[in-house]
């Protein structure tokens, strides 16, 4: 008797195939944006987004795709289902989240449609196993309305820096504030905790700024709990870029390079936490 | 004032304030024109840590103080340790990415600025708040000292290391030839139950082994650690001076640009022992700190204010933890106290009040609060007996920590003065 209580599907009648070599490729981004249990996933011919919220204010994505993939087949245009992303990862590192190396975990992800749950199959070193994973509706993803044209601010760091720098943060701030400017200080990270403010100045022409381009100052404020998550993103990167558009919305996109060396993207989108017009003190 | 700290010094500082933290929870801060002095003592005022940096030891330094050299500049203050700690967080990689660190007050005269410039031009600024305060001084004479050993760090580092992280206290017993540690256990807990540790030195083990006085003390070695992790680090050779028991152990660390001091408590012999005894070897400080003063009055608990400028929840841990039943006498950090036990508590909280309102408004008001106690009534869980441990924080981490003498202990979560009047109201 079935333990499922979702339809069983034959090969022939699978709306997505997704194979890889190394789960690894997937499961590392995954858990880079994995701050909730659940997210939605939407495959299109590119590839595979996956979408995790927070609060209505926050929105990570991951972009992983099709070329990433040994096999990757999809039999509609789009393909949306809601899935619990806990479950999912300990389903793609159930032979163990360490790496040996020379060993991967082979794997093979199955979606029949709308009812079906998403089926792995995951091999390592002649063992098999199957997980199905029951899927849920898709929810409606937030639209940030971010777009390229009304960007204001942009620069591009790289990673090891900033890490460093979001590891010192003083936690007992509520907000983060980042300004930036064509003139001093450029790029600030400004903490306000209980021992005092904090800040950290990246000039325009450091080594670690490769792409600087600030039309305007400007000053916003995120709310530290929304932002934290996204330092496992950075811990994955080689490089991020920060924008921020007339709303003062934020976007960090950072730049991922999984164990075979492609590029993968993972992006989170953040409201500011209220409207500061001019540079504060 | 300003000190410009170059490269590898700012490790060294890092390190310094990492050592310091092991004692209690605030930094003193003083610009000498010797040089910079951090300092720490912990709550019990048992324990106390001293780094001098002389002004060699920066690539500038400015005390602040009038030209001439007679006069000090005479700021002060103590800032939270944690919000310094944070500045440091990162040791290892302090003298890979940063290549300077400027300590100024801010021209507001509110904020000390500690920033660090690094690597690929990113400067890091912290603006921390502190509170004026007044000096710590202890009163101790390393030339007095009847015994004086020296040793590379690295040999009493490897003899700790034998200790249990959680032992509290330590026995070292010296005779002409050898000196031996051992852990020291409490009167109420069982010799047959508990693993004992011994470890014993020769004489030639250390580089210079002067003991004029057979003797053996006891001290915490907790706050000894700190000190020691430095130690290795630099590896300047440590000084250990003692003598009797009850006497405070100074361990100290000598360079020419960097002083630095560790005093420690011992127990001492006797089972009761007087104030007057205690306050004797004290001699009275000039300053009295309007935060921390220690009560000497054997028939009414002290009044210890907290001090920290970040919360209430911070301020209780009696950080050496078990000297609830022993009275441990200190002559050491006798930093700021007021020595004559005759004097009452009202004046000594109307001292306090004054000094602090500014500061801390909530504090001072409950202070007033409980000058209109009736005598007798439970303490607040604020006030400590420092010396009898007849009174202890609810928040104490020491584990055996008895309450003699005490009914209800008034349980304020927090320093509501609302909540305290209601609370000691009720009794």
């Amino acid at each position: 008797m079935p333990l499922s209580t979702q339809l069983e599907a034959g090969e022939e009648q699978y709306v997505l195939i997704a194979s890889l070599d190394n789960a690894r490729n997937l499961s590392n981004i995954l858990k880079a944006i994995q701050f909730k249990d659940h997210a939605t996933f939407l495959a299109t011919s590119n590839g595979i987004k996956v979408t995790v919220e927070d609060s209505k204010c926050l929105q990570a994505n991951a972009f992983i795709q099709a070329e990433i993939f040994q096999e990757f087949s999809i039999q509609e245009d789009s393909v949306m289902f809601r899935v619990n992303l806990a479950v999912l990862l300990d389903c793609l590192t159930i032979f163990g989240g360490s790496a040996v190396p020379g060993v991967t975990t082979a794997l093979k992800m199955c979606y029949n449609g709308y009812g079906y749950p998403l089926t792995l199959f995951l091999e390592e070193g002649g063992v098999v196993t199957v997980c199905k994973i029951n899927t849920q509706e898709p929810e409606e993803t937030l639209d940030f309305d971010f777009c390229s044209t009304n960007v204001i601010n942009k620069v591009i760091l790289q990673s090891d820096s900033l890490r460093e720098a979001f590891s010192e943060l003083d936690m007992t701030s509520e907000v983060l504030q980042i300004t930036m400017s064509p003139d001093k200080p450029y790029f600030r990270l400004s903490t306000f905790g209980n021992s005092g403010s904090a800040h950290c100045d990246y000039p325009k022409d450091s080594d670690m700024m490769e792409v600087f381009q600030c039309t305007q100052t400007q000053t916003n404020r995120y709310k530290m709990s929304l932002l934290k998550p996204s330092t496992k993103a950075l811990s994955l990167s080689c490089k991020v870029s920060i924008r921020t558009d007339n709303r003062g919305f934020l976007s960090l996109q950072y730049m991922v390079r999984n164990d075979d060396g492609q590029i993968c993207f993972i992006e989170y989108f953040c409201c500011p936490d209220e409207e500061v017009g001019e540079q504060e003190q | 004032m300003r000190c410009v700290v170059a490269t590898s010094n700012v490790k060294v500082l890092g390190k310094a304030v990492h050592s310091l933290s092991r004692i209690g929870d605030e930094l003193y801060f003083e610009p000498l024109s010797s040089g910079l002095a951090l300092r720490c003592v912990n709550s019990s005022r048992s324990a106390y840590g001293c780094f001098l940096f002389t002004p060699l030891f920066f690539q500038h330094y400015d005390s602040g103080a009038p030209p001439g050299g007679l006069e000090d500049s005479g700021f002060r203050c103590k800032m939270g340790m944690k919000s310094v700690q944070t500045v440091f967080k990162s040791l290892s990689s302090l003298d890979k990415t940063v290549e300077k660190c400027e300590i100024d007050l801010n021209p507001g005269g509110n904020r000390l600025v500690f920033q660090l410039h690094c690597k690929y031009g990113i400067t890091k600024t912290h603006n921390l708040s502190f509170q004026e305060s007044e000096s710590l001084q202890p009163v101790f004479q390393k030339d007095g000292y009847a015994n004086v050993l020296r040793a590379q760090p690295r040999l009493l580092a490897d003899t700790v290391v034998h200790f249990p992280p959680s032992l509290e206290e330590v026995n070292v017993t010296v005779s002409g030839e050898r000196v031996q540690f051992r852990n020291h256990l409490e009167d109420e807990q069982d010799a047959s139950k508990m693993m004992l540790t011994e470890m014993s030195l020769d004489a030639d083990e250390f580089e210079s082994f002067q003991v004029r006085e057979e003797t053996g003390i006891t001290f915490c070695l907790k706050e000894l650690r700190g000190l020691l992790s430095f130690a290795e680090s630099s590896g300047l050779p440590l000084s250990m001076y003692f003598d009797q028991p009850g006497r405070p152990v100074v361990f100290g660390l000598d360079d020419p640009v960097l002083e630095v001091n560790f005093v420690l408590a011992t127990l001492s012999d006797e089972e009761t022992t007087t104030h007057r005894e205690r306050n004797r070897s004290r001699p009275p400080q000039a300053d009295t700190s309007h935060d921390d003063f220690l009560s000497d009055d054997m028939d009414s608990y002290m009044i210890a204010m907290e001090t920290s400028a970040v919360g209430g929840a911070e301020a209780q841990p009696c950080s050496t933890g078990s000297d609830q039943r022993r009275e441990r006498e200190s002559d050491t950090a006798a930093c700021s106290t007021r020595s004559d036990h005759r004097r009452e508590r009202e004046p000594v909280t109307a001292a306090c009040s004054s000094g602090s309102k500014q500061q801390r408004g909530r504090e001072s008001e409950s202070e007033e609060e409980e000058e209109e106690e009736l005598p007798g009534t439970p303490p607040q869980k604020r006030f400590r007996s420092l010396f009898f441990g007849s009174v202890l924080s609810p928040y104490s981490q020491g584990a055996n920590q008895t309450l003699r003498n005490q009914e209800v202990l008034a349980e304020a979560s927090d320093s509501d003065p609302e909540e305290q009047e209601e609370e000691t109201a009720k009794k």
